[in-house]
């Protein structure tokens, strides 16, 4: 993190050092490091996993957000908030990273400070063999791409690690998504 | 029947003229040679690709800088691939984003094949039942005039206009494709570090 960078978000650098998060707290603790890191802008395609980060940045009246059609949308909007100066995240689910393919030459190609969330499906206790294909797809694809690929399994890594993804997205320009794995996330009740 | 068409280059030369500040957006192909054939500035962001993104990185433009018109202009093909752009960008209801369509009701760079705006699907109309605060379809340079003096005036929403263009491939004026050096002279212009 860089001098100029910790003084406009003093507490990012704080909260990358390894947040001690329990399971039940780690939305909350998400929505505070996304916050610490400056974010200001929010698009999403719902996902039960990130019912908590859609709350919090929808009452957040310092942070614009967009529901989406499809995901894609949410990758050009992503860029348009960088070049008018604003630090955005996507949030979406891993059926929808198949949508985003070709969206995303344009963060790659132009080098834009990308971050998504993405929630998984189809790789623990799933029940729906139609979630399969794509969740078994997501990291490939977003490999094939371009896109760094950085994985949690449980509450605190995911903290920790969302923290130093938004650091590496905005201030080193890369584009990133961060799995957050189906058995975190637990088994969809119906 | 052959409704009148205009001369998009012209037609995009008299927005631009009265541009008044705006940030631009172009979408991919012929309407980035328009933007470009009328001026190449630091103020303008051209797509090569990404299919589909122009409007909304104009919307998210023009949600990180609500004190600054942004006008996307980009092609009937381009806009078809963000139908549901207008769903999103309407709920959104920036106040200072204008969308303008060239519609040559062709896919131009890909062989002139016809496109499903020569075949009732109207911009203008879909953006209106989206909600948009209004959106007309223009044949005339004449209505180029008045609509320059429309996007003047603050808006409750976002706009959207269909300027119906005389399918043709003009020479092609090429804007810079190195896409990180137009993102960082674009960020300059309003003031950003590159990173």
């Amino acid at each position: 993190m860089t001098a100029s960078v910790e003084a406009k978000y003093p507490q990012a650098a704080a909260l990358a050092a390894a947040p001690a998060a329990s399971e039940k707290q780690w939305p909350d603790q998400v929505y505070d490091v996304l916050k610490a890191a400056g974010i200001s802008h929010m698009s999403y395609v719902p996902d039960a996993g990130h019912t908590t980060l859609i709350r919090r940045f929808s009452a957040d009246p310092e942070v614009v957000t967009n529901v989406l059609t499809t995901e894609e949308e949410g990758i050009a909007i992503a860029a348009g908030a960088w070049l008018g100066g604003k630090r955005s995240v996507v949030l979406m689910q891993s059926s929808g990273v198949g949508n985003c393919i070709n969206m995303l030459s344009l963060p790659v190609q132009a080098r834009f400070p990308l971050l998504v969330l993405v929630t998984m499906r189809g790789e623990w206790a799933e029940f729906n063999p139609w979630q399969v294909p794509m969740g078994q797809a997501t990291e490939a694809s977003l490999k094939a791409i371009g896109l760094r690929v950085l994985r949690a399994e449980t509450g605190p890594d995911l903290v920790e690690t969302v923290a130093q993804a938004a650091l590496m997205a905005f201030d080193a320009d890369q584009q990133i998504a961060v799995l957050i794995g189906q058995r975190l996330l637990g088994k969809k009740k119906w | 029947m052959n409704l009148p068409t205009m001369d998009r280059r012209v037609a995009v030369k008299k927005l631009l003229d009265a541009r008044d500040g705006a940030l631009v957006v172009t979408g991919l192909g012929s309407p980035s040679y328009d933007v470009h054939a009328a001026g190449d500035r630091n103020d303008n962001y051209y797509l090569w690709g990404a299919m589909g993104g122009a409007a909304l990185i104009g919307l998210g433009l023009a949600q990180a800088q609500p004190g600054k018109r942004v006008m996307v202009i980009t092609g009937d093909g381009e806009q078809l691939m963000a139908f549901g752009s207008l769903a999103t960008i309407s709920v959104a209801r920036p106040k200072n984003l204008d969308l303008i369509v060239l519609d040559n009701q062709h896919f131009g760079e890909t062989g002139m094949q016809s496109s499903h705006t020569g075949k009732g699907i109207g911009f203008d109309k879909v953006a209106a039942a989206c909600g948009f605060s209004k959106t007309a379809e223009l044949r005339s340079l004449e209505e180029i005039d008045t609509l320059c003096e429309e996007l003047r005036r603050p808006a409750d929403g976002p706009r959207l206009f269909v300027l119906k263009i005389t399918a043709e491939n003009l020479p092609r004026s090429l804007p810079p494709r190195d896409a990180v050096e137009v993102k960082n002279r674009f960020r300059a212009h309003l003031g950003f570090a590159t990173c």
